[in-house]
């Protein structure tokens, strides 16, 4: 009789359905798992240590480059402890702009997930369709912030600076003629919110298209009905989160159960699955995604009506504005204390979490009363997740590994740290 | 809102009683300070007891308490810090356990709650990796987030921002070498305590509304 031996393989850092550097040792019984076991820390850029030998204020750009696909929710997390330790709330135009664009952030993080996702287990076109969907929402991010992507924008007290009145338009050059830009240019005549609410107009037909081409499609079925299921009770006990958790058929949503900012003044529904396998979670993460647009209707109405500051008034905290330093010492003394020493947060502790498009994102301070953190300790949705790994794969084909590393939404940002 | 985790503070305090030494309410949150030969069994009875069924374990992490202050911090040097979820009651607890040194050369150490929530595998590892702490009865406690090879726990305060190694591609050896770092360390924003006087009266509103302390 030939001996019969298991294969040990080795799935990455390289691979490209490895959502990024995740190694992974995989002990094989002919194509079938039998252990996975995930090498992470190859993105490991220790941002917890930097944080703590900088001021609480230059952290900020370093939360957007955690999670790098849904930049402004970690942002989100990591102003909300410092605002709960500083015992301070921010305006509530602030608050509906931060929740605008937390919802914004939701739908460009489930749109790249289905793309790539779609991508790894064999549909071309998803991808195609997301990013340009994508590439609208980024403008929102750039027009409001500057920055494409590591946006930079929530402070502490508040939001950076208020919704512009005009959306950048496209300019003429080689590749376009007047003729094409004046095309591209139609939604952009208005302000930032206009175009946000052409966007909402046209964002459901755009889901239709991405369901037609693969909720009742047999082999998107094929690869993920049955795949990588999670039993509620195991789905609790791994500390999933967020859709992983929801796809399991458990209603928990910290937007409802524990809401912050203006959640609860919003109507949305909260989507959970049945199996707990692959093709649930994808349905909770599209429902969600009509879900956020439904939010993001309400906010636009909101701010259209209500407008206000969008920083608090507290210039120990947030930074006067540029006319009142030119004339009022004290604005001066306080903008120079601001970006050379920043403020201290009283001593103590504090955990903020918020719903993450992934799950649960927290963010614990300790603080012993100086400019800089003790201790910050981010809690990131994806690190549980990829922990429950090998969990979820055993006894699966390799092919399905891909499947689940794509259901789970793994970011290595905010993985490694 | 802190009505209820006045309640919890109090439920917690009437069923452990004895086995923690600190119940306190600050910032809205619930903070359980207990000692390490009392965790397991703690732990047990608040995932399983309906009272307070915490089912998840969100967070584990440790803290190095070093540096920690103006004056040299005078309690055990290490702390691991447990944050519990309750889906089913809608509830938030965290679990602080100082960890005393037995000798000085020696590694603090604590039980593993492995056993009881699954999450903290990886979490129990990654405090192992950063801050060396040992988690008695891990099944598997390796590095997690640094290098293979790497020596030390970097997130410990002393362990220097710059690392004591730098890498480089050798092209005589024809291998990746380490050598000692060749950069000054250096500190742009120098840290400072600022006595707030806002602040100041907010701890008095905070320590009066702590109800529950024991020695």
């Amino acid at each position: 009789m030939a001996e019969i031996r298991n294969y040990t393989m080795n799935f990455g850092p390289q691979h490209p359905s490895a959502h990024g550097v995740l190694r992974l040792v995989l002990e094989m019984d002919g194509e079938v798992i039998e252990r996975a076991d995930p090498h992470i820390g190859l993105l490991h850029r220790a941002t917890e240590k930097l944080a703590e030998s900088k001021p609480y204020i230059q952290s900020i750009p370093y939360m957007d480059r955690l999670d790098y696909v849904s930049m402004m929710c970690n942002e989100h997390g990591y102003v909300l402890a410092m605002e709960k330790l500083l015992g301070i709330e921010p305006p509530l135009r602030a608050q509906y702009i931060r929740v605008m664009f937390d919802e914004i952030t939701r739908v460009l993080n489930h749109l790249l997930w289905l793309g790539a996702h779609a991508l790894d287990i064999g549909a071309m076109t998803v991808f195609l369709y997301c990013f340009r969907e994508r590439e609208d929402l980024l403008d929102c991010y750039e027009a409001v912030s500057g920055a494409r992507m590591h946006a930079a924008y929530y402070r502490p007290g508040g939001v950076y600076r208020d919704l512009p009145g005009s959306m950048p338009g496209y300019q003429a050059s080689k590749w376009h003629n007047q003729k094409q830009v004046d095309a591209l240019n139609t939604n952009r005549q208005g302000s930032l919110l206009d175009f946000i609410e052409d966007f909402t107009r046209r964002f459901p037909g755009y889901v239709d298209e991405y369901e037609t081409l693969l909720t009742d499609n047999r082999i998107w079925k094929q690869r993920t009905v049955g795949i990588g299921v999670v039993t509620p009770e195991r789905a609790l006990q791994m500390g999933f989160t967020g859709p992983m958790l929801r796809g399991s058929g458990i209603e928990w949503d910290l937007r409802k159960k524990q809401p912050y900012e203006v959640y609860d003044r919003l109507q949305f529904d909260i989507p959970v699955g049945v199996q707990g396998d692959c093709y649930d979670r994808y349905l909770v993460r599209v429902e969600e995604m009509r879900q956020s647009n439904r939010i993001i209707i309400q906010c636009i109405d909101w701010l259209r009506k209500n407008p206000g500051p969008v920083m608090i008034d507290n210039h120990k905290i947030a930074s006067p504005s540029r006319v009142e330093m030119k004339g009022d010492m004290e604005a001066l003394i306080h903008h120079f204390k601001l970006f050379t020493e920043g403020f201290c947060l009283p001593e103590g502790e504090a955990y903020a979490a918020i719903e993450h498009p992934k799950g649960e994102f927290g963010v614990y301070l300790v603080s012993d009363g100086a400019n800089k953190p003790y201790r910050m300790k981010i809690r990131a949705p994806g690190f549980a997740h990829i922990a429950g790994l090998d969990e979820m794969v055993r006894g699966h084909m390799i092919a399905d590994v891909v499947a689940i590393i794509g259901t789970q939404d793994i970011v290595f940002g905010e993985v490694d740290r | 809102m802190s009505d209820v985790k006045q309640d919890l503070a109090n439920a917690l305090q009437a069923r452990f009683g004895s086995s923690i030494t600190e119940c306190r309410v600050a910032v809205g949150e619930v903070t359980v300070q207990l000692p390490g030969e009392k965790l397991l069994e703690v732990c047990a009875a608040l995932r399983d007891e309906p009272e307070f069924s915490f089912e998840q374990l969100i967070d584990l992490c440790g803290v190095d308490y070093l540096e920690y202050g103006e004056t040299p911090w005078q309690g055990p040097r290490f702390a691991v810090v447990y944050h519990l979820l309750s889906v089913k009651n809608n509830q938030r607890l965290r679990l602080k356990v100082f960890l005393p040194l037995m000798s000085s050369d020696d590694m603090p150490r604590v039980d593993s709650v492995v056993n009881i929530w699954n999450a903290a595998n990886w979490y129990e590892r990654e405090a192992f990796d950063l801050f060396g702490i040992l988690f008695e009865g891990h099944p598997d406690l390796r590095r997690l987030l640094t290098d293979y090879g790497f020596i030390g726990h970097p997130f410990r305060k002393d362990f220097p921002l710059i690392g004591n190694v730098e890498m480089r591609y050798d092209p005589h050896k024809k291998r990746v070498v380490y050598e000692p770092v060749s950069i000054e360390p250096r500190i742009l924003v120098p840290r400072v305590i600022r006595h707030d006087n806002r602040y100041e009266e907010s701890d008095s509103a905070k320590t009066s509304e702590k109800g529950v302390k024991r020695g």
